[in-house]
């Protein structure tokens, strides 16, 4: 090792090779037998349970948990599966804490929720490490449907059409299948490759060819329509939000949504980050790329969010968990300039401040960019004639994996409905 | 601190927690290390004539059933009465004893079911100073083949007779342990009275089954794939031992007959309830091995605190709910309650609803925002939601005022009244 969190500038190799193998292990470990029998106990078996109603894919949480209570965790891990084909990744990476832990009867009575998303990473692990794919693909339809995006959208809807015998084909823009799940999330909330060994394992359903293309570029709307029954786009946010600001375009200004990508492809070791990073934004993503600078060996991040906590889109667990890895968060600041050696802010009252800055992530946002039909960055409709939307792309609900999982699913539900002729 | 020194049939001990007959009262490193603990006394693991030592099974001895979170409910047992040579039990219960003079010491004793054998195991204890003996009328497996334990037990006869024989042969008060498994305790409590028992301990453990190896086939615990029952104790047969306790306690032939109360005692309010039906002490085994003896130590003060508290003796508990335990038909059937949900405390897990629009009587109500309320006017006050409800005091049962109207049944609330004297009750009407 020749370089320290100390070196300035921007440099690979900052820590040594057990450091970075510790740093990017997994958060949070699989429960083993016993943590997962003392946390599901302590479920109550809600009636019309809180949990599963703020569940975007209304898993039946009680009913999982009770199932792993009773020694079957195979049986849970297919209760979750039944609504959600992601589970896995769910497990990993939703924000319970603002979902259906937030809500628990035991948060509201104890402030400690049930573990629900560690007891449902125990159940679809146990089932997926024993290769075991628990749906059967019915007979062909003889219908097809492309499906644009392999993300969580995208995926999900495919599975769902396959499971109802239709002909599926995913166009990826990107070499790897998984969206966000393989270029997206911070690389100890998919740690062992998981993203990819998830979406093996989802296309054990059959009947799902993935193709690489763009839309716009590779393929284009009207000629997947002329071609198949029906036309699924689940292409989240191609875009980022623009910094308007003088030194917003130097060097070592970059997105963080870039550097998160190249993260989670690269040898972590390899990957330069710079001594002193700024992070600019208050999302997921910001928090990603800050705490994962820190990781690699930055000896200084500092996220600085132009509003108040409270508005900060990042959950205050995921705030937290900044803090607690050694970033510094700063409210209320607004960008002013870049220079480089440093980025300049102001607070609301005018008073300005610089911090000193080797590397700059901006993190202020995503849009959608599909010309023409995305107009003005406005969200595309659920559905249109013979073609849906879901995911980050689609207008409705959060930016999250398991929303987009929930509409790639009822997208497909959808779907399925009209090429059977059930609906119009 | 109340004053917990117990006299118990002329067996003096500092507390009335006694270790019951069993594994905790094998030897002397245990026994010593119960009284170091605080252990009000022991009764020593049940000894057999003399002979080739007892054998036992070299598998599993135990069963088990828990609760969700693996707490130790029930536990069953197979093995047989101490398979140490009696010389090397004798010589330890005296040295014991003499080492520990303000503790007591009670031996348990099975011997054949004939004079001769009883005569000699008794001159054969004679010498150990021990305070008193324990007739194991009550093991069910095991030793029951062989004539002996709840073979007895379960033949009053027998209880009388081998009762008079100790009293005729031995000085010693003499307790006479009681079987469970019967269809009532009261003929072999009866016979223990006549056949001039000091006292009667109960219960001893229960016939059963803990569970079935679905792999194997075999009921557990199982020895090389085959089951046989054992006897179940522990916090699960609790309910069982207090009905027996106080049957006796308030039959009028036993009523006054001292009682050791045995079955399931885990804490100072299990003794306190046992001791309350009319237990003069209590008896602990699967506690102890479950948790090890220091747990008298919170039996102790948690006893005293209730005492205090109370402003009461031990002897003022002692049976102090036996004239409160009735038949069904001398129920108040003009007591009517209702149950109330206290907002503040709900935490909307909804499993009062659950319980009760499934399977009682409809009359909770349950808002969109998921705030739970009783409709009295379904309410028949039988309890259930506060039994399944996980929040202690968030659901009560509230009595209705003399006078008012029962919205359920419209009636006003009036005087005392039973079914002795109800107009639906057969025996009424025709008179």
């Amino acid at each position: 090792m020749t370089q320290s969190p100390m070196t300035p500038g921007i440099a690979a190799n900052r820590l040594s090779q057990a450091e970075m193998a510790a740093n990017f292990a997994d958060i949070a470990p699989r429960f083993d037998r016993h943590e997962a029998m003392v946390a599901a106990d302590r479920c109550y078996f809600c009636h019309d349970a809180p949990c599963m109603t703020a569940c975007p894919t209304s898993i039946d949480i009680p009913l999982f948990i009770r199932q792993i209570a009773t020694g079957t965790p195979e049986a849970a891990a297919k209760t979750i599966f039944a609504q959600n084909i992601m589970g896995g990744m769910c497990a990993r990476v939703c924000p319970t804490e603002t979902l259906c832990e937030e809500v628990c009867v035991r948060e509201v009575a104890e402030g400690k929720p049930v573990e629900i998303g560690r007891l449902q990473r125990f159940a679809t692990d146990t089932l997926m490490d024993k290769g075991i794919h628990p749906f059967t693909r019915a007979a062909p339809s003889g219908k097809r449907v492309a499906v644009v995006g392999a993300g969580p959208a995208g995926l999900s809807c495919a599975h769902r059409l396959a499971l109802h015998g239709h002909e599926v084909t995913v166009f990826e823009r990107r070499p790897k299948p998984g969206g966000l799940n393989e270029y997206g999330i911070a690389a100890y909330k998919s740690a062992d490759d998981f993203a990819a060994r998830e979406v093996d394992w989802l296309l054990k359903i059959g009947g799902i060819t993935i193709r690489p293309g763009a839309l716009g570029s590779d393929i284009s709307l009207a000629a997947l329509e002329a071609d198949h029954d029906a036309v699924f786009l689940g292409i989240g946010l191609g875009g980022v939000n623009a910094l308007t600001i003088p030194g917003a375009d130097l060097p070592h200004v970059r997105n963080a949504v870039d550097f998160i990508a190249e993260l989670r492809q690269c040898d972590k070791s390899a990957l330069p980050v710079g001594r002193d990073v700024v992070v600019i934004g208050g999302g997921m993503t910001a928090v990603d790329a800050a705490v994962q600078s820190k990781l690699l060996g930055a000896q200084t991040v500092t996220m600085v969010y132009r509003r108040t906590k409270d508005k900060m889109s990042a959950s205050l667990y995921e705030q937290d968990h900044a803090t607690a890895a050694g970033v510094k968060i700063i409210y209320g600041a607004a960008p002013k300039a870049i220079t480089p050696a440093g980025v300049e802010f102001a607070y609301e009252t005018g008073e300005t401040f610089v911090l000193p800055a080797d590397q700059v992530f901006k993190a202020i946002g995503q849009t959608l960019t599909l010309p023409p039909i995305a107009k003005d960055g406005a969200k595309l409709a659920r559905r249109s004639g013979k073609v849906w939307a879901g995911g980050d792309c689609a207008a409705g609900g959060e930016d999250l994996t398991v929303t987009a999982v929930a509409q790639g699913r009822d997208a497909a539900e959808e779907i399925n409905a009209v090429l059977v002729g059930a609906v119009g | 601190m109340a004053n917990l020194t117990s006299n118990f049939i002329g067996i003096k001990s500092p507390n009335p927690f006694w270790l019951a007959s069993a594994p905790p009262t094998d030897k002397a490193y245990n026994v010593e290390r119960a009284y170091e603990a605080g252990w009000g006394g022991v009764v020593w693991k049940t000894l057999g004539s003399e002979g080739p030592p007892i054998v036992n099974v070299s598998g599993p001895r135990y069963g088990a059933i828990w609760g969700a979170d693996r707490r130790l409910l029930g536990l069953n047992n197979i093995e047989l009465i101490t398979d140490r040579p009696l010389q090397v039990n004798l010589d330890e219960i005296k040295m014991v004893k003499r080492k520990w003079r303000d503790r007591a010491l009670v031996i348990s004793l099975m011997v054949p079911c004939d004079e001769e054998s009883w005569k000699d195991i008794l001159a054969r204890i004679e010498d150990t100073e021990a305070d008193g003996v324990e007739l194991n009328f009550g093991c069910p497996h095991g030793m029951a083949e062989r004539g002996m334990g709840s073979a007895v037990g379960q033949v009053p006869e027998y209880i009388e007779m081998v009762t008079r024989w100790v009293k005729q042969y031995s000085r010693m008060p003499c307790i006479v342990k009681l079987t469970p498994n019967i269809t009532s305790i009261l003929p072999p409590a009866v016979a223990a009275n006549r056949g001039g028992a000091d006292a009667v301990s109960l219960i001893n453990t229960i016939k059963s089954i803990t569970n079935v190896d679905l792999d194997a086939f075999s009921p557990f615990p199982m020895i090389d794939g085959k089951g046989s029952h054992g006897g179940y104790c522990g916090p699960a047969v609790k309910p069982i031992a207090l009905n027996m306790v106080a049957e006796i306690a308030r039959h009028r032939e036993t009523r006054g007959l001292p009682i050791s109360g045995i079955g399931g005692v885990t804490t100072w309010r299990d003794a306190a309830e046992f001791m309350a039906l009319g237990a003069g002490n209590v008896q602990v085994c699967t506690a102890a091995m479950t948790y090890g003896f220091k747990i008298v130590q919170e039996m102790i003060s948690g006893l005293s605190e209730y005492l205090d508290a109370k402003d009461m003796a031990l002897s003022d508990l002692i049976g102090r709910a036996v004239p409160n335990f009735v038949e069904w038909q001398d129920l108040n059937l003009n007591y009517v309650t209702k149950a109330r949900i206290d907002p503040d405390l709900c935490i909307s897990c909804g499993r009062c609803f659950a319980a009760c629009e499934d399977t009682s009587h409809q009359a909770i109500a349950m808002s969109p925002d998921r705030v739970f309320t009783v409709k009295d006017e379904e309410c028949v006050a039988c309890n259930l939601c506060v039994d399944v409800c996980p929040v202690e005091q968030c659901i009560t049962m509230v009595e209705l005022p003399k006078g008012s109207v029962d919205p359920r049944t419209g009636r006003t609330v009036g005087d005392y009244a039973n079914w002795t004297t109800h107009p639906n009750n057969p025996a009424v009407a025709a008179e």
